[in-house]
């Protein structure tokens, strides 16, 4: 067989490709083999069960307080940043003029480019404190008879690291819907206008409904740094362990799996159980990451029908 | 000016400093590097000894990464460094995968319980068993009869008490529920000691900087942090209650007091057992109840690492030796209490008897 171009090209390229499958399945061996003492230990329990006690001889870990308090700052991230995130799409993409949507989408895109660690920090200082006093303390003021709104007054909570999550969201979603929502073609929007459509029955009836597929992919990539964003979380979400981290107010301090791992991972004797359990939480998260990935290809495919790109 | 020009210029400049850089370097003999690495809590004094002891030899180059205590130890048990730092002395099962390893106290911890609270300045009065329930959510309000009773003079606030704790694992924290434990039965059956435990009430911060920021910025709020932490933020923290029925400030001079107390009634030989040592709740008047040592672990027969040589066994031993005796007088600089004389001579034993290749290194 003789060697062209193309063919060492082809080979190289599905090397390469087979790499990242590879570098999957090495990882989520690996954490597998490493949770397994503690799986074995605690089986079901470890999923469902509250406690997390490290200390040597009255060893207990249930992670369930750290998957939902994951899932509900993700939520909280999503629910304040998709809707930003698609106005900005809108303006820049339909109304703003062109002298003003390349600069403000390059700031946009800027935001990306800052590290998380500063965001905590920015958070820790600055952000924490307009959250306390212009949200929670007046919520919880006439509202906190509600165990939702139940205070600690400290600004350290759930609802301040899924308020800094959404903001660190933004660039993804927002950057990937203008490109989307550029993407959809002047023809239909001539169309709709031409029916006699106003501006805003042209963007949500027509416009965001040609780009739907393309922007729920932005707000599956946002959703994935929401869930395993760490730093910027750990300095913010107040770290409680136990039964005490179970997401019943957002006003309260909670914790994340990944916030969980970074808090305690690296002190860890290696070969001990308590090692064990923070690589169950990692194969949790890699695992919950996974699924979000899967159902939202599902969701596309089913619910929107869409096939090799194109909404049917 | 010619472009070509230009860059034959850059190109003869360069040249001239990756020589000059190589010439430097081959006229400096190779330096002996030793590595550490472990808890960060004595990481702020080791530093001002590393910096010291480079003037004075200037051969020897010391890495110390500050990476917390379980990670050093890992280190230590996996002969990937030539010394550790810890907070904790090794546990039992710990001690079994590094056997032979000493327990070289080079530095003392003392915890402060500081506090926020309009208008309350340093020295509140307050016990172990109050401290204890506090921070496990059985005292919720600063005006609880328990805290008012020990603070007659003191007005306080009938608001909710905020606790702030470590969200990392630490031996600041070992410490710390070390003390909780031996103050309150109820402390030790629920939660215990340990470097990381599952605290039932109040907010994680990472770090004592981040529990020190939290306090500071948080009104009627606790938080325990490390001494030298308290010192430099300025922060108000309480007087503890000794054994003796005195209310103790944590101080330089107290807390060196509660280290002399202890080793004088005993402490075990560096290569015997450390597990059960602390320095909580020492018999003397004036020291300070929650306290700890900071610890330096390194096998006794250094040829156990792989990469060991004579030359640099005889650079770590020197090293350790400076740092129990001349390293001792930087402490106090940096708000760390000084190794008590009892102390050095138990440690200055413990060096002379680590060997290389069976032979006494000093």
């Amino acid at each position: 067989m003789k060697l062209t171009g193309d063919k060492i090209f082809k080979i190289l390229a599905a090397i390469i490709a087979a790499s990242a499958l590879t570098i999957l399945l090495i990882t989520g061996y690996t954490l597998t083999a490493g949770s397994a003492p503690v799986l074995q230990k605690f089986g079901l329990n470890f999923f469902f069960g509250q406690q997390w006690n490290p200390v040597e001889g009255r060893e207990v870990f249930g992670i369930l307080p750290y998957v939902l308090g994951t899932l509900a700052t993700s939520g909280i991230a999503l629910l304040i940043g998709v809707p930003l995130s698609l106005g900005i799409a809108i303006f820049l993409v339909e109304m703003s003029p062109r002298s003003l949507s390349v600069p403000i989408s390059y700031l946009v895109e800027l935001l990306a480019a800052v590290p998380s660690v500063i965001y905590g920090l920015w958070g820790l200082f600055v952000f924490r404190f307009w959250m306390l006093n212009y949200i929670e303390i007046p919520i919880s003021k006439y509202l906190g008879w509600i165990p939702l709104f139940n205070s600690s007054h400290i600004g350290l909570n759930i609802f301040t690291a899924g308020a800094i999550l959404a903001i660190m969201i933004i660039p993804t979603v927002a950057s990937i819907s203008k490109e989307v929502l550029s993407a959809v073609p002047n023809s239909i929007r001539e169309g709709a206008y031409s029916i006699g459509a106003t501006k805003w029955e042209v963007i949500h009836r027509w416009v965001l409904s040609y780009g739907r597929s393309g922007i729920f992919g932005a707000i599956i990539l946002g959703l994935g740094r929401a869930v395993g964003e760490t730093m910027a979380v750990t300095m913010l979400i107040g770290n409680a362990t136990g039964s005490a981290a179970m997401p019943t107010s957002l006003f309260q301090p909670g914790q994340t799996m990944a916030s969980l791992i970074a808090n305690g991972f690296l002190d860890t004797t290696r070969g001990s159980l308590a090692s064990s359990a923070y690589i169950g939480v990692g194969l949790t998260l890699l695992f919950i990451s996974l699924l979000i990935n899967v159902g939202a290809h599902v969701v596309m495919t089913r619910v929107f029908k869409v096939k090799g790109g194109a909404v049917e | 000016m010619n472009t070509k020009y230009t860059i034959v210029i850059a190109i003869v400049a360069i040249a001239i400093l990756i020589g000059a850089i190589a010439a430097y370097t081959y006229s400096n003999s190779e330096p002996v590097i030793l590595n550490g690495a472990g808890a960060s809590f004595p990481f702020p004094l080791l530093e001002e000894m590393m910096k010291d002891y480079e003037n004075i030899k200037s051969n020897v180059q010391i890495n110390y990464s500050p990476s917390g205590s379980g990670a050093g130890i890992s280190a230590l048990t996996d002969k990937l460094v030539d010394f550790a730092g810890s907070d904790a002395p090794l546990s039992a099962s710990e001690a079994e995968k590094a056997p032979n390893t000493l327990h070289i106290p080079e530095t003392i911890g003392s915890i402060a319980v500081t506090y926020n609270i309009n208008g309350v300045s340093s020295g509140l009065k307050l016990t172990g068993q109050v401290v204890a329930d506090i921070f496990q959510g059985k005292i919720t309000k600063w005006n609880d009869p328990a805290i008012t009773k020990l603070n007659p003079d003191v007005t306080l606030p009938a608001e909710t008490i905020n606790v702030v704790r470590r969200s990392d694992s630490s031996g600041t924290t070992f410490i710390f529920t070390g003390y909780l434990s031996a103050s309150s039965t109820s402390w030790k059956n629920d939660i215990g000691q340990a470097k990381s435990v599952e605290w039932p009430t109040g907010t994680g911060s990472q770090g004592n900087t981040g529990v020190a920021q939290t306090v500071s910025t948080t009104t009627n709020s606790i938080g325990y942090v490390e001494l030298a932490y308290a010192l430099r933020t300025r922060m108000t923290y309480a007087a503890i209650q000794n054994p003796s029925g005195n209310y103790v400030l944590p101080t330089l001079a107290s807390t060196t007091a509660a280290a002399q107390a202890k080793a004088s009634t005993g402490l075990p030989a560096g290569n015997e057992n450390w597990s059960n040592v602390n320095l909580l709740n020492a018999n003397e008047s004036n020291a300070y109840p929650i306290v700890g040592f900071s610890y330096l672990l390194v096998y006794k027969e250094l040829n156990t690492i792989p990469d060991m040589t004579q030359e640099r066994a005889t650079a770590l031993v020197e090293f350790l030796w400076y740092i129990i005796h001349d390293g001792q007088n930087l402490a106090s600089q940096v708000d760390y209490a000084p190794l008590p004389p009892n102390v050095v001579t138990i440690n200055s034993a413990t060096i002379q008897s680590i060997t290389f290749d069976g032979k006494p290194v000093l």
